[in-house]
C-alpha cells in the first residue's frame, strides 16, 4: 500500500523529471531488460488485476489475455525506442476492434493505468534496497509511461470521435432520402430540424438526384418540419430555383398552419414557389404536370396550352 | 475561343466547349442573333454542359440571348447546367429568371418541339434521335 502511495506522489513530478544524459539511457535499457525478463509474470499479474477491477467485462478472459500480451509488448517497445507511432497505430486498431463491443473510455484508460501500476510495483520490489536508484529508474520510467497512457487514451477517444462523425454523416444521409415515385417524379420528404449545413446537403443531394433520374417534377414535403425561419425558407427558395435551372419543377407540400403564418408574418416571399396543401395533392399536381410535359412530343396539338407553365 | 453553332432542322444549337471570356460571350450572342434571322430558326439551344463556372456576365449574356432571340421569333432554352453550378448560381442570386432551362440537349429538343408549332412530325412517334427535322 505504501508503494502505491509513493508511486502517486512521485508521478506528480511527471514529465519535467531531470534528464540524466547517458546514465538515463542506461537505466531505461536496464528497465526494458527487466520488463522483458518478467514478461510472463507481469502480463499475468496485469490480466488478473484487469479481471479483478471488472474492466473490459465485454471481453472473455482469453481475449483480455491476448490483448494484454500485445499491449504489453507494444508498451515495452515504446519505452525502449521512445517512439510512439507503432503504439499509436496499435491503439487505433485496438480501439477499432473493441469499440463495437461496447468498451468504454474509462475502461481503456483504466487498463493502461493498471499496467503502469503493475510495472511500477515490480520496479519497487526490485529496487527496494536502493532507493536512490529506484528514484532514478522512476525518473526515466514515469514520463514515458505517462506519455504511453496518454497516447492510448487519445487514440481511443479519436477513434470514438471518428465513429461518431461517421454515424452523424450516415444519419444525415438517411434523414433526407430522395425517392423516385414514378418516372421523372421525385419526392423529398424533409423531417426534423433544418440547419444551414443540412439544407445545403439536402439541396446538393436533390440536384444530383434530379440529374441522375432525369426528373421533371419534384415534390418537397415539409410536413415533418416543425418550425421554419427566414433562413430555412430562403434555402427552400434557393433549392427551388436551382432545381428549375436543371429543368425540374418543384412543388412544396405540407406547410403547417404555424409555418404559413410565420412565413407571411416575417415577410418571406414564396410567391415563386408552387405550394399544395398535402403530399397527396402534391403528387396529383405533379402527375398532372408530367402528363402535360410528356404530351407535347406525342400530341403536339396540346403544346400551346402548356407553354406558360413550363416556362414559369 | 469560337463557339460552334450547329443547325439542326429548325433549331440552332450552340455548344460551349470550354470556359469563355467576356468577349467570346458577346461574340456568341451576336453570332446567334444574326443567325436566328438568317436561317429563320424557331428555336435556340445553348448547351453549357462543359461549363463548371458561370459568372454574372455569362448569366446576363444567356438571358440577353433568350430575350433577343424571342424578339427575332425564336424560343431559347439553356441546357446542361451542372448541379454544382446551379447551386452556386442561386447562391449568387443569378437565377436566369424568365429563361427556360432543362436538363440536357435531348430535353431541350423535346422542349422546343413542344413550344414551336412543328407539325412535320408524326405525332405517334417521338422525335427520331438523329434524323433531321423537316419544317
Amino acid at each position: 500500500m505504501a508503494d502505491t502511495k509513493r508511486s502517486m506522489s512521485v508521478s506528480t513530478r511527471g514529465p519535467e523529471a531531470p534528464p540524466l544524459s547517458e546514465s538515463s539511457a542506461g537505466l531505461l535499457r536496464e528497465l526494458v531488460a527487466h520488463l522483458r525478463q518478467n514478461r510472463t509474470q507481469l502480463r499475468e499479474e496485469w490480466a488478473r488485476r484487469i479481471t479483478r477491477a471488472e474492466l473490459l467485462t465485454a471481453m472473455t478472459e482469453e481475449e483480455i489475455f491476448a490483448e494484454a500480451t500485445a499491449v504489453y509488448d507494444n508498451y515495452v517497445e515504446a519505452l525502449e525506442t521512445g517512439t510512439f507511432e507503432a503504439l499509436q497505430a496499435y491503439s487505433r486498431r485496438l480501439s477499432e476492434r473493441i469499440i463495437p463491443r461496447g468498451v468504454e473510455t474509462d475502461e481503456v484508460v483504466g487498463i493502461v493505468l493498471l499496467l503502469r501500476d503493475v510495472l511500477a510495483r515490480s520496479l519497487f520490489n526490485k529496487y527496494q534496497d536502493n532507493v536512490e536508484k529506484l528514484n532514478r529508474i522512476l525518473d526515466s520510467y514515469e514520463p514515458a509511461a505517462n506519455r504511453i497512457a496518454n497516447t492510448v487514451a487519445v487514440g481511443f477517444v479519436e477513434e470514438r470521435e471518428r465513429i461518431i462523425r461517421q454515424q452523424q454523416e450516415a444519419i444525415r444521409e438517411l434523414s433526407t432520402p430522395v425517392l423516385q415515385v414514378r418516372e421523372r417524379l421525385l419526392i423529398l420528404p424533409i423531417i426534423g430540424v433544418i440547419d444551414p449545413q443540412r439544407a445545403r446537403q439536402l439541396t446538393e443531394q436533390l440536384l444530383r438526384a434530379i440529374r441522375a433520374n432525369r426528373a421533371k417534377v419534384v415534390v418537397i414535403d415539409v410536413t415533418g418540419v416543425a418550425a421554419m425561419d427566414s433562413g430555412v425558407a430562403n434555402h427552400l427558395v434557393q433549392t427551388v430555383e436551382a432545381s428549375r435551372l436543371l429543368g425540374a419543377t418543384v412543388i412544396v407540400t405540407g406547410l403547417s398552419p404555424e409555418i404559413a403564418q410565420t412565413l407571411v408574418t416575417i415577410g418571406v416571399d414564396l410567391s415563386e414557389m408552387a405550394t399544395v396543401g398535402d403530399l397527396q395533392g402534391g403528387i396529383e399536381e405533379a402527375e398532372r404536370l408530367l402528363a402535360d410535359r410528356v404530351a407535347p412530343t406525342l400530341a403536339p396539338l396540346q403544346s400551346r396550352e402548356i407553354a406558360p407553365d413550363s416556362q414559369r | 475561343m469560337e463557339v460552334p453553332i450547329l443547325r439542326q432542322g429548325q433549331y440552332l444549337i450552340a455548344s460551349i466547349q470550354s470556359a469563355l471570356t467576356d468577349a467570346d460571350l458577346s461574340h456568341l450572342r451576336e453570332a446567334l442573333i444574326a443567325q436566328v434571322g438568317r436561317s429563320r430558326c424557331r428555336g435556340v439551344i445553348v448547351d453549357v454542359t462543359a461549363l463548371d463556372v458561370m459568372d454574372s456576365f455569362a448569366v446576363r449574356t444567356l438571358r440577353d440571348i433568350a430575350h433577343m432571340a424571342r424578339l427575332r421569333g425564336a424560343e431559347t432554352v439553356i441546357v446542361g447546367i451542372q448541379p454544382d453550378v446551379a447551386f452556386a448560381m442561386v447562391q449568387l442570386g443569378l437565377t436566369l429568371k424568365g429563361v427556360a432551362t432543362v436538363l440536357d440537349l435531348e430535353e431541350g429538343l423535346a422542349f422546343l418541339d413542344g413550344r414551336t408549332k412543328d407539325r412535320g412530325l408524326d405525332p405517334k412517334h417521338k422525335r427520331p434521335p438523329s434524323g433531321p427535322f423537316r419544317g
